[in-house]
């Protein structure tokens, strides 16, 4: 859905604490995701991202703060109130979590099914374009989820996550698990998603250069704490001992010389 | 809530103008939720005959991927009729999202599903049926090859699951399987009771009672318990395990699958079952003691005289024997519907029931063979 570029908050996390059992994740984050623009956490293993992006999409209940999408406040929203919020946006999931007992097509054309009153016929056809958008080939729409490889399941869960054209779409670790070429064949399409649909995008990743190629804006999370935000220019300024380690470790500085040729 | 916007599309004809021009004008919402109306009334449209259309689409507010394949699939199915399409007022970010979608239009195809006629889905259906008879013989032999091979080497056999088996497989079963043959005691007694009664053959309630549990009943009972309780339990967790790779896991660190998921299973259940068949045999027969004494006034003291002498060894016996074999049914098929998992979620829930059914069905067939068996030797 293309819109006028206005830079309005789309997601505002105020004063976020989280807890799994005892286990503080998050103490006092907040973060705001502009419209329009590609929104990256990145931080060490266990560091919170992933539950971040949890309850952000309302599958984890935070212990307090404030969680506000397209200005709407989710924590504690019921069901109902919740549905047309989830139409508005979609999940791409690390492990793809396609639903391993239908093919391709008929996980994306389910949730077009679900929500809207499009013919058969239409559905088949926005599948077969959502499936050929994310570049899969086109036989893929008949294969079963196990019968593809890992990258192909992942640009399979991308065309079921934009199945709807949502305005907000996050990406659980998008490339974790894949070879270059096809990490970097993922690079490509987020950015051309963003351009294209106009969307607002939201991703977890540990890939350096898809943050060097894609991400607008970064946040580093350490222990339940936001380090810094900003673009990765200026957090590879930043003079925090663990951002510089990862901004200047041998993978970060490889990264980021890459991304600089490029330009 | 926001109100839902619907897309428009309306066919204007200017006859002032020479030629006549025809002018479409497409409005509102082109997206996934609102384009559902315009693509019924296209269902119903027809174009008039003009050699040149002009689409005017400036009204359209927005537009998104399911919109605007719609849109292209319109003009392209109008060109492909020989007339020409002129788009007004197209904004420019509109544009780039047509050209996409024209370009990837071409590969943009499902393929059709494959139809498969009746007779070569009996033949697959046969076939799949034949190669899952030979796959369980194969695990029928691995499994014996890998007993045989620890008992080679008693100290390679896993004490600790075996233990955990016995004690999720046996002892968590007491409860069940006590109720329900208890149960089962009382039902047989309740009917044998009114028959008895007539005849005045009271005292015989123990005779019915004692030999139906014993022989027949409790190690079936019991057998079904545990296919239902165990024997999914088996399938489903080697299944889940073979989803996500823990299978292949085990073969690679040199650990063999049969050694340590299957063989343990098969110990404790054929340790297990014929001690539930005990325990099940005597909360059947304290079942049907205990409604002798309430419907036919037979004291305990008297029902188990007469239980002592209806009784012999080999009653007790030709009962227990039986729960070892099948034992050994209800592991072996429910490991080996585990290892058939294959693909995702729903083939793990096909499999555990496969294995439920089929181990029922075939712990049956196993007592029907045993009671031809014990016929013959006149036991």
């Amino acid at each position: 859905m293309k819109k006028p570029r206005i830079n309005s908050d789309i997601i505002d996390i105020r004063n976020l604490h989280t807890r799994y059992g005892k286990a503080v994740v998050h103490e006092d984050v907040s973060l705001t995701v502009r419209s329009g623009e590609i929104f990256s956490l990145v931080g060490g293993s266990g560091c919170g991202k992933s539950t971040l992006l949890r309850a952000v999409i309302m599958l984890l209940h935070p212990v307090s703060g404030s969680i506000r999408v397209f200005g709407q406040e989710v924590i504690g929203l019921s069901e109902e109130n919740a549905l047309p919020l989830r139409r508005r946006w979609g999940v791409m999931f690390e492990r793809a979590a396609l639903f391993s007992s239908l093919t391709v097509a008929e996980n994306v054309a389910m949730v077009l099914r679900e929500h809207t009153h499009l013919s058969a016929a239409l559905i088949n056809e926005v599948v077969a374009l959502k499936i050929a958008l994310t570049g899969l080939p086109a036989d893929a729409g008949a294969k079963y989820p196990n019968e593809l490889s890992g990258g192909m399941r992942k640009r399979a869960a991308l065309a079921r996550a934009i199945a709807l054209d949502p305005e907000l779409l996050f990406l659980d670790e998008p490339t974790a698990g894949l070879d270059p070429l096809s990490a970097s064949g993922i690079d490509e399409l987020v950015k051309s998603l963003r351009d294209v649909l106009g969307l607002t995008i939201m991703m977890v990743t540990h890939d350096l250069d898809l943050l060097w190629r894609t991400a607008d804006r970064v946040a580093v999370l350490d222990r339940g704490h936001i380090l810094g935000i900003g673009s990765m220019t200026e957090l590879s300024k930043l003079d925090h001992p663990l951002v510089r380690e990862y901004f200047y470790g041998p993978r970060g500085r490889a990264a980021s010389e890459q991304a600089w040729k490029k330009k | 809530m926001t109100t839902i916007q619907i897309a428009s599309l309306e066919i204007e004809t200017d006859t002032a103008a020479e030629p006549a021009s025809v002018t479409v004008r497409c409005a509102g919402a082109w997206t996934v939720l609102g384009v559902a109306p315009v693509e019924q009334r296209l269902g119903a449209l027809s174009f008039p005959l003009a050699r040149k259309l002009a689409f005017d689409v400036s009204a359209i507010t927005t537009l998104d991927s399911a919109g605007a394949w719609l849109l292209h699939r319109t003009i392209h199915a109008l060109e492909q009729r020989g007339i020409t399409i002129q788009i007004n007022g197209l904004k420019s970010e509109f544009n780039t999202l047509l050209k996409l979608i024209a370009t990837h239009a071409g590969t943009a195809e499902l393929p059709e599903p494959i139809k498969i006629g009746l007779l070569a889905g009996i033949g697959q259906q046969a076939w799949r049926n034949l190669l899952g008879f030979s796959g369980m013989l194969a695990f029928i032999g691995e499994s014996s090859i890998a007993f045989l091979r620890s008992l080679g080497r008693p100290h390679r056999i896993r004490w600790r699951p075996i233990l955990h088996n016995l004690q999720t497989a046996g002892f968590e079963a007491l409860p069940i399987v006590g109720l329900l043959s208890f149960l089962m005691g009382v039902v047989i007694a309740y009917q044998g009771a009114d028959q008895l009664q007539r005849f005045g053959a009271n005292i015989f309630i123990a005779d019915l009672v004692g030999l139906s549990m014993l022989r027949e009943l409790s190690p079936l009972l019991t057998a079904i318990i545990v296919a239902g309780r165990s024997g999914s339990a088996y399938a489903a967790q080697i299944g889940t395990m073979k989803i996500s790779e823990e299978i292949d896991a085990l073969r690679t660190i040199g650990i063999g699958p049969q050694e340590l998921l299957v063989q343990p299973k098969i110990i404790a259940l054929v340790i297990a079952l014929p001690l539930l068949t005990v325990y099940a045999d005597v909360a059947g027969v304290l079942g049907g003691m205990l409604m002798a004494n309430s419907m036919l006034d037979i004291s305990y003291r008297v029902f188990l005289d007469r239980l002592e002498d209806a009784l012999s060894l080999s009653s007790f016996l030709t009962g227990i024997i039986k729960a070892p074999v099948f034992a050994v049914i209800i592991a072996l098929v429910g490991c080996f519907q585990g290892f058939q998992v294959s693909g995702g979620a729903d083939s793990v829930g096909r499999q555990t029931t496969v294995s439920v059914v089929q181990s029922i069905f075939l712990v049956i067939v196993a007592d029907a063979l045993f009671s031809v068996i014990f016929n013959w030797l006149d036991l």
